[in-house]
């Protein structure tokens, strides 16, 4: 196409998308500067929910952030946990019993797919479909949650993860549970996608939108969904292979462009994934103890637990990407420094590249497509 | 039709109730007072009853969108206030009310003011020539349908003056999206009303229900083979023109928040939902009007026909809120100038072609005619078609 020179004199408009916006998933704020509605500039500014996250860790007991962990990622308390627990573990050298390793397993992947339901769902809802996905969406999610209220008491905050293994044990009850919402969940992917990735008003707003390539993907260090839409296979599950998961059959999906469109659709194919996982971890659960016993004293006195002096990093692949926990210990009970890698910050830095010469609507879903959320950005 | 005489009559009776009744209130009057008062008494009755009419069916439209758009999303939609949520309506009336009035510091404050109240004006306008049923047309103009799009058109100045004078970007943005759309969407939609005026050889309202009769009163044209395509181009039009998903850019609410009408609040906001309403009713209705026969249809009364097509169609509409997601601007005004607009042109040469072979050729013709033009059209645009993808499973 031949471009058509522009003759006339025009003007760029300055709009501040946020800190009080729907479509920003929080209090998140853009400044664009637009030319008509393509946009020249962008530029996210950060730091409405900081709340000292990681000064307030350094000043209580290792055992009391694991609540503190709940709230950075508030849709997917439970891989926080994890992260923490794994870190400390590293940090401290506690073993964990086969059991609560499994458990661990299953909730996570649990929280893999609540977060990619909920994440679809509001991709949708700024692509403009009137909350129906969205709807959908939850209906599952609530199925999720109520598995995690029962056997955290919380349906959000959970702080179900312990130094050791977890906090209580599951039943067969909430075992068999587990295993029919695993069973149906396939049922409602395929109602989904029916719905959604076949419409053809989708693929036009998605595809060829945001493209984010595979080196500059790289570069800025991208992990999780965002950087395997763009084509790269690294997925720490398989590349660390923490906890149990070199025992488990499962596939990564890869996409081909890196657009919205991918990343879209590499989130329902690894909730297929993530499915095949919780089956094999459902039907192999061994019985045993789903705690460390050694680690019983120091949950009654959280004073007493004093790392040895040194450093570690525990990582894992949350739904997000690569949620990794640094911590110091001096031989006190406090960390001397603690530290979130969080996804959400970091997958957030290539929003400028991929936002320019898009329109305004494009941006909004590239936003939802990388999927943040504030609580973990800010800390 | 054959129906048996006395069921023939008590259907006339119902089909006519409402016309008896305004005969019978002229009648009373005539021996009360002077002739010239009858006269504008006829002309008070018909106004008022579309003054009321057009608010009541805004009201119980938001009413209809809500339960429905509620079952589609797995719940109930309102049903607190009143049985199954019917006063609701008149709940929301009272709190917009009752609602601070906010009159944004900088804006112009006469055309920020202004612009609720334009913008209600043509919508209720345009009811006068809304053929409710036999004899039910307000006013019976003889260039009724050229009247409905005049005014119609209208509707883009109050939206560019209150986006323009509530001085918000937001606003801004989306009257320019507004102007840029609803004049684009008004070309095809003009043009696809065409075929029907060639064949029913009127502008009047009334004139093109009656030419739809035929035998058993279903002689519509949307059985025609120019019909169904302009059916399908003047409701997709009309969709676009009302501002309703999946082309409601001017108002994208997670985009630009509520586009023309983020500053307004109160009645002022109500009045812009009620316009929009108003517009989404009789713009269903005049489709029904000119391609589903309007009043026209066996065994019923008139009035129920239209009113059941108009419902049908709003149905329809609400439908696609509760489905698709949005339209981005330029695959908007694509959709508008590269496909629609050269298929109404097509559809007119269908139209003139058909008028003169047998309706059998006529088919077949306009078949092969419409295939081919809709896979040269959809070929053209293939930038803005959608790719299949290859996903990969990596170990």
């Amino acid at each position: 196409m031949t471009q058509v020179e522009n003759r006339h004199p025009s003007e760029t408009l300055e709009i501040n998308f946020g800190p009080q916006h729907p479509s920003t998933h929080g209090v998140f704020r853009m400044q664009m500067l637009l030319d008509g509605e393509k946009i020249c500039s962008l530029k996210p500014v950060l730091g409405y929910l900081h709340r000292n996250h990681e000064q307030i860790a350094e000043n209580i007991t290792y055992a009391a952030s694991m609540a503190y962990t709940d709230r950075l990622d508030y849709l997917n308390a439970m891989t926080n946990n994890f992260a923490y627990a794994i870190a400390v573990e590293k940090l401290a050298g506690i073993e964990v019993p086969e059991r609560a390793e499994y458990i661990r397993v299953i909730m996570a992947e649990l929280a893999r797919l609540v977060n990619h339901i909920t994440v679809i769902g509001f991709l949708l809802n700024d692509m403009g479909a009137f909350f129906t996905p969205l709807l959908y969406a939850f209906r599952e999610r609530e199925k999720i949650l109520d598995i995690f209220e029962e056997v955290s008491g919380s349906r959000m905050m959970c702080n179900y993860f312990r130094f050791g293994g977890v906090k209580r044990d599951l039943t067969t009850e909430n075992l068999t549970a587990i295993m029919q919402i695993v069973r149906r969940f396939p049922a409602f992917l395929e109602e989904f996608e029916a719905l959604l990735t076949k419409n053809e008003i989708l693929c036009m707003r998605c595809q060829n939108v945001g493209i984010l390539p595979a080196n500059l993907a790289v570069n800025s260090s991208i992990t999780g969904p965002v950087l395997r839409a763009s084509g790269v296979n690294y997925d720490i599950r398989k590349v660390d292979g923490y906890s149990i998961y070199k025992r488990f059959d499962f596939r990564i999906p890869l996409g081909e462009k890196g657009d919205v469109y991918d990343r879209y659709f590499v989130r329902i194919l690894e909730m297929r994934e993530s499915l095949k996982i919780l089956y094999q971890a459902l039907n192999k659960i061994p019985q045993g103890e789903f705690l460390n016993k050694k680690t019983l004293p120091f949950l009654k006195m959280p004073r007493n637990f004093k790392p040895a002096v040194g450093e570690a990093y525990g990582r894992i692949e949350s739904p997000k990407g690569e949620l990794g926990f640094y911590l110091v210990s001096d031989g006190t009970p406090q960390p001397w420094r603690y530290h979130v890698r969080a996804p959400s910050l970091i997958n957030l830095t290539v929003l400028e590249d991929i936002c320019i010469g898009q329109k305004v609507a494009d941006a909004i879903i590239i936003l939802g497509s990388i999927d943040i959320v504030l609580g973990e950005t800010d800390r | 039709m054959n129906m048996p005489p006395l069921l023939r009559d008590i259907e006339f009776a119902v089909d006519l109730s409402f016309v008896n009744a305004k005969g019978w209130i002229l009648d009373l009057l005539s021996h009360i007072v002077p002739d010239w008062v009858v006269v504008f008494a006829s002309i008070v009755i018909s106004g008022v009853a579309i003054l009321v009419l057009g608010p009541v069916i805004m009201m119980y439209l938001t009413l209809l969108e809500r339960k429905l758009i509620g079952r589609i999303q797995n719940r109930y939609g309102p049903n607190r206030v009143g049985i199954w949520g019917l006063l609701q309506p008149i709940a929301d009336g009272i709190k917009m009310f009752t609602k601070e009035d906010i009159v944004p510091v900088y804006a112009d404050k006469v055309i920020h003011c202004l612009a609720p109240i334009v913008i209600v004006i043509p919508a209720l306008m345009v009811f006068l020539v809304v053929p409710f049923g036999e004899r039910m047309t307000a006013v019976n103009l003889n260039i009724g349908l050229l009247y409905f799009i005049a005014v119609s058109s209208i509707t883009t100045i109050p939206i560019f003056m209150g986006s323009w004078g509530s001085r918000n970007k937001y606003s801004l943005l989306g009257g320019m999206r507004t102007a840029a759309q609803m004049i684009s969407y008004e070309v095809p939609m003009t043009l696809s009303v065409v075929p029907v005026i060639m064949m029913s050889q009127s502008l009047s309202t009334n004139k093109i229900v009656l030419s739809q009769s035929g035998s058993y009163d279903m002689n519509w044209f949307i059985f025609t083979p120019w019909g169904i395509v302009g059916f399908i181009i003047f409701f997709l039009c009309a969709v676009a023109e009302c501002n309703r998903p999946p082309f409601d850019l001017p108002e994208a609410e997670s985009e630009i928040i509520a586009g023309f009408h983020t500053e307004y609040s109160g009645m002022k906001f109500a009045l812009f939902y009620m316009a929009e309403y108003m517009n989404a009713f009789t713009l269903c209705g005049i489709a029904a009007t000119l391609f589903l026969g309007g009043w026209q249809g066996p065994f019923l009364p008139s009035w129920i026909w239209f009113l059941g097509k108009t419902f049908v169609l709003i149905c329809v509409m609400i439908w696609f809120r509760g489905t698709f997601p949005r339209f981005r601007v330029d695959q908007l005004m694509g959709f508008a100038w590269k496909f629609l607009l050269p298929l109404t042109l097509i559809n007119i040469l269908v139209a003139g072609l058909c008028h003169f072979i047998s309706e059998k050729t006529g088919w077949i013709y306009s078949f092969i005619i419409f295939s081919i033009s809709f896979w040269v059209l959809v070929r053209l645009n293939r930038p803005w078609m959608p790719e299949k993808r290859h996903y990969p499973l990596a170990n």
